[in-house]
C-alpha cells in the first residue's frame, strides 16, 4: 500500500509545523487526551522514542550488561582453550589466575560453566517469552476486539488458569511428558546424519521446560493486551476505520497491533527475566534442565551445596548468582526504559 | 413524509440501549432511549444542521444512520437502499457511500500512520488503485482540503488541530461518499480555526454535491452552514425548518429558549436581548416524562401536555414542530 520509501520515525519539524492555508493556527496548548496520541508539535523536546530510549542512563547500563552476558555466552566458550572444558584433578580450587572463577567439585572451570549456563538460561528465557508472547497477544487481541460474551468467557478462562499453581503444573507436566517425548525425539532423529540433530534428545527436558514455561507465562500478556485493546477499539480512529468499511483483519493488523507494540515490547522484556527465574528455580530443584548440563539454576544448586561452614567454596555460589541477578536487573531496566520511551507523553 | 426527491430517508428510527445488571447472567433493568422515533428526509445536496443539548441523542442518531450503532427499530434508506438491513460484507461495501467526520481530530487519526498511509488506506478500501498512481491521488485529496502535498509523510502529532481535521475530512472524502455526517467537527477547535473548517466544508459540499448532516450544539455554527435545521430534544426532533426562519422565528418553546441563548454580536441589540431561562435539567432518557417530554421545563405548559407526546404540527410549508399550542403561541404576524 505504501509506495514511498523511507518511513523513518516521526521527527517533528524544528520550530513547529508550518501551516499552509490561511493564518497560522496556534499549536494546541492542551496535551492530547488519548494515551495513544503523540505530543503536540509545540513540544520540540519530544524526539523520537528511540532517542529518548538511549538517553536513559539505566538503559545504557542495562544494554551494556546484556551485551556482555549475551556476548560471552555466545563467544566465551569458543575463546577458551579446550582444556577448560573437561574435568581436571584440581577440585574446588578458589579463583586464581588459571581459573578466574575457581573450579567446582569435579575440577571443572567455573567461568566456562557460567558461560554455558548463560546459554541455556538465556535461550530458555527468550524462547519461553516468545511462546508466551504469541499465545498471549493473539488471545488478548481476539478477546478484547470481539468483546461481549466471548471476552467474558475467555477472560474467566484466564482467571481459572491463573489460579493453578504454575510451578506445580510444570513439574507434573514435565513428569508426564518427559519420557514419551524423549523416546519420540530419539526415534525421529536416530536415522539423521547430522551430529547436532542426534544430540537433540539430550535436550528434551529443556525443550519441554521452554514449552511449558511459555504455556504458563502468557496469561499476564493476554490480560494486558486485552485491556489495551479494549481502550484502543473505542478510540475514534478505530471507529473511523470501521466507518470506512475496513475489514476486521485490517483493523486488527493496521490499527490495533501497531498501537500495541509498545506495551507488548515492554511486557516481553519483562517476561524474559520471569521465565529465567522460573527455569532456575526448577533446575535448582533438579526438575528443570538436566544436572549434567549447566544452567544458572543447576550452578546455583551446586554452589549452595558447596557452601558450608567447614570448607566454604563461596565462588561456586557468588559468581553465578551475581551474573544472574545482573542479567535479570538489566532486563527489568530495559523493560522500564522501553515503557518510558514509548509513552508518547514522556519527557 | 416521503417526497419524490428524497435522497436520505430516515423512518421511525430508534436506538435503545439496555441497562444491564448482574454477573455472568445479565438482567435488563432499564432502557436508555437515546434515539426514540426519528423521521427525517434529506434532498440530494442538502445540508441539515442537527442541534440540541449534550446528551439529547444527536451523535447517537448520526452513528445510527451510518450503521455504526445498530438501530433498534426503523429504516434508513439512502438512494433507494435500506442500510438498516445490511450486514457483514454488504454493509462494509455500502460504506463507500456514507462517511463520518469526527469531533476530536486528536483521536480520530491513527497516531502510528502517516498522512499518506491514512489516506492511501481510505482510498484503497473500496477501489483498486495501481501503486504508482496512489501518491498522485493522495496529493489531490490533500490539496482539495487545503493542505500541501509536502505534508504527505508526516505523522498526525506534527499537525495542529485544524490541520488534523482537514486530514480527517480528506479521509472521509477519499471513498467519494454521497452522504457525510459531521459530528461536531469544529467544537474541539479554536474559534479562529472553526470558521476555516466550516468554510472548507461549505466549499466541498457545493463542489462535490454532497449531502450532509452537520451535528453541533452551537447554533451560530449551524446557522452558517445549514439549509435546514432540526432541533433535537431527548431523542426526538421537536422542530425542523429552513435555517434562517428557525433563527428569525423559532416556533417550539425549546427552540425559542435555545435561540434566545445565542449572544448577538452587536452591543446595542445584545443589551435588549430577551433570554428565556429554562428551569431544571433535561430529564433522563431512561425515564422520560409522560406526554410531551419537554413539559416539565416548558413556560407554556398546559394540562393537556401531560397526556400524550404531541404529533408534528405544520406551521408554514416546510416548517413544523411538535407542540400542541404551536399556532396559539406563535400567532401569524
Amino acid at each position: 500500500m505504501d509506495a514511498l520509501p523511507d518511513k523513518a520515525a516521526p521527527v517533528p519539524a524544528v520550530g513547529g509545523s508550518a501551516p499552509l492555508a490561511g493564518p497560522s493556527p496556534p499549536p494546541p496548548t492542551n496535551p492530547p487526551p488519548s494515551p495513544a496520541a503523540a505530543p503536540a508539535p509545540a513540544m520540540r523536546a519530544a524526539s523520537s522514542p528511540l532517542a529518548r530510549f538511549w538517553r536513559n542512563p539505566a538503559v545504557k547500563i542495562a544494554v551494556l550488561i546484556l551485551a556482555l552476558v549475551g556476548g560471552s555466552a555466545l563467544f566465551g566458550p569458543l575463546l577458551m582453550p579446550a582444556r577448560y572444558q573437561s574435568p581436571t584433578p584440581l577440585q574446588l580450587a578458589p579463583p586464581s589466575f588459571a581459573h578466574w572463577l575457581g573450579t567446582d567439585l569435579n575440577g571443572r572451570d567455573q567461568l566456562y560453566r557460567v558461560f554455558i549456563g548463560a546459554r541455556i538460561s538465556l535461550a530458555v528465557g527468550l524462547a519461553g517469552a516468545l511462546i508466551s508472547f504469541f499465545i498471549g497477544t493473539t488471545y488478548g487481541l481476539v478477546s478484547g476486539y470481539v468483546g461481549g460474551r466471548t471476552d467474558a468467557v475467555m477472560m474467566r478462562a484466564v482467571d481459572v488458569i491463573y489460579s493453578i499453581p504454575r510451578l506445580i503444573f510444570i513439574i507434573i507436566l514435565i513428569n508426564i511428558v518427559e519420557q514419551p517425548f524423549h523416546a519420540w525425539l530419539q526415534g525421529k532423529v536416530a536415522a539423521s546424519s547430522s551430529e547436532a540433530l542426534r544430540s537433540l534428545p539430550g535436550y528434551s527436558k529443556t525443550l519441554i521446560l521452554i514449552l511449558s514455561l511459555g504455556l504458563v507465562e502468557w496469561l499476564t500478556m493476554a490480560r494486558i493486551v486485552r485491556g489495551q485493546t479494549l481502550v484502543l477499539k473505542n478510540l475514534q480512529f478505530v471507529t473511523a476505520a470501521r466507518s470506512l468499511g475496513q475489514t476486521h483483519r485490517k483493523i486488527l493488523t493496521r490499527h490495533l497491533l501497531p498501537n500495541l507494540t509498545g506495551i507488548i515490547a515492554v511486557y516481553l522484556t519483562l517476561t524474559i527475566p520471569a521465565v529465567i527465574l522460573d527455569e532456575s528455580f526448577l533446575s535448582y530443584l533438579g526438575l528443570g534442565v538436566d544436572a549434567s548440563q549447566a544452567s544458572w539454576g543447576t550452578l546455583l544448586s551446586d554452589g549452595a551445596q558447596a557452601v558450608n561452614p567447614i570448607k566454604s567454596s563461596w565462588w561456586l555460589l557468588v559468581f553465578p548468582a551475581a551474573v544472574m541477578s545482573g542479567t535479570l536487573l538489566a532486563l527489568n531496566f530495559l523493560g522500564d526504559g522501553l515503557r518510558d520511551a514509548l509513552d508518547p507523553r514522556g519527557k | 413524509m416521503p417526497t419524490a426527491d428524497a435522497f436520505l430517508e430516515v423512518t421511525d428510527l430508534k436506538t435503545h440501549f439496555p441497562i444491564e445488571k448482574g454477573f455472568l447472567v445479565k438482567k435488563r433493568v432499564g432502557t436508555v432511549k437515546a434515539v426514540d422515533g426519528i423521521d427525517l428526509t434529506l434532498a440530494q445536496g442538502e445540508v441539515l444542521g442537527l442541534v440540541g443539548e449534550s446528551g439529547c441523542g444527536k451523535s447517537t442518531l448520526g452513528r445510527t444512520i451510518l450503521q455504526l450503532i445498530p438501530p433498534t427499530e426503523g429504516t434508513v434508506v439512502l438512494a433507494g437502499r435500506n442500510l438498516a438491513g445490511l450486514r457483514g460484507g454488504d454493509l462494509r461495501r455500502a460504506r463507500a457511500d456514507f462517511q463520518m467526520i469526527f469531533q476530536d481530530p486528536y483521536a480520530s487519526l491513527n497516531p502510528r500512520m502517516t498522512v499518506y498511509d491514512t489516506l492511501a488506506e481510505a482510498i484503497s478500501t473500496h477501489k483498486n488503485i495501481p501503486r504508482g498512481e496512489m501518491p498522485r491521488r493522495v496529493s489531490e485529496l490533500l490539496s482539495r482540503v487545503g493542505l500541501s502535498p509536502r505534508f504527505i509523510r508526516k505523522y498526525p502529532h506534527e499537525f495542529s488541530g485544524g490541520q488534523r481535521q482537514r486530514i480527517a475530512i480528506a479521509r472521509a472524502l477519499a471513498v467519494e461518499p454521497k452522504l457525510i455526517i459531521a459530528d461536531e467537527p469544529v467544537s474541539a477547535l479554536d474559534v479562529s480555526i472553526q470558521a476555516q473548517i466550516i468554510n472548507l466544508l461549505i466549499k466541498l459540499t457545493r463542489e462535490m454535491g454532497l449531502t450532509m448532516i452537520f451535528i453541533s450544539h452551537d447554533l451560530s455554527v449551524v446557522k452558517h452552514i445549514s439549509d435546514r435545521i432540526a432541533v433535537m430534544y431527548l431523542g426526538r426532533i421537536v422542530e425542523i425548518g429552513p435555517s434562517v426562519e428557525v433563527f428569525e422565528k423559532p416556533l417550539h418553546p425549546y427552540t425559542k429558549a435555545l435561540v434566545s441563548a445565542v449572544p448577538i454580536p452587536d452591543p446595542a441589540r445584545e443589551r435588549h436581548r430577551k433570554r428565556i431561562i429554562l428551569s431544571g435539567d433535561p430529564p433522563s432518557p431512561v425515564n422520560p416524562p409522560m406526554g410531551c417530554t419537554f413539559h416539565p421545563r416548558c413556560p407554556y405548559m398546559i394540562e393537556e401536555c401531560r397526556a400524550a407526546y404531541p404529533p408534528f404540527v405544520d406551521y408554514t410549508p416546510g416548517r413544523r414542530a411538535t407542540c400542541i399550542r404551536l399556532h396559539e403561541i406563535n400567532p401569524p404576524a
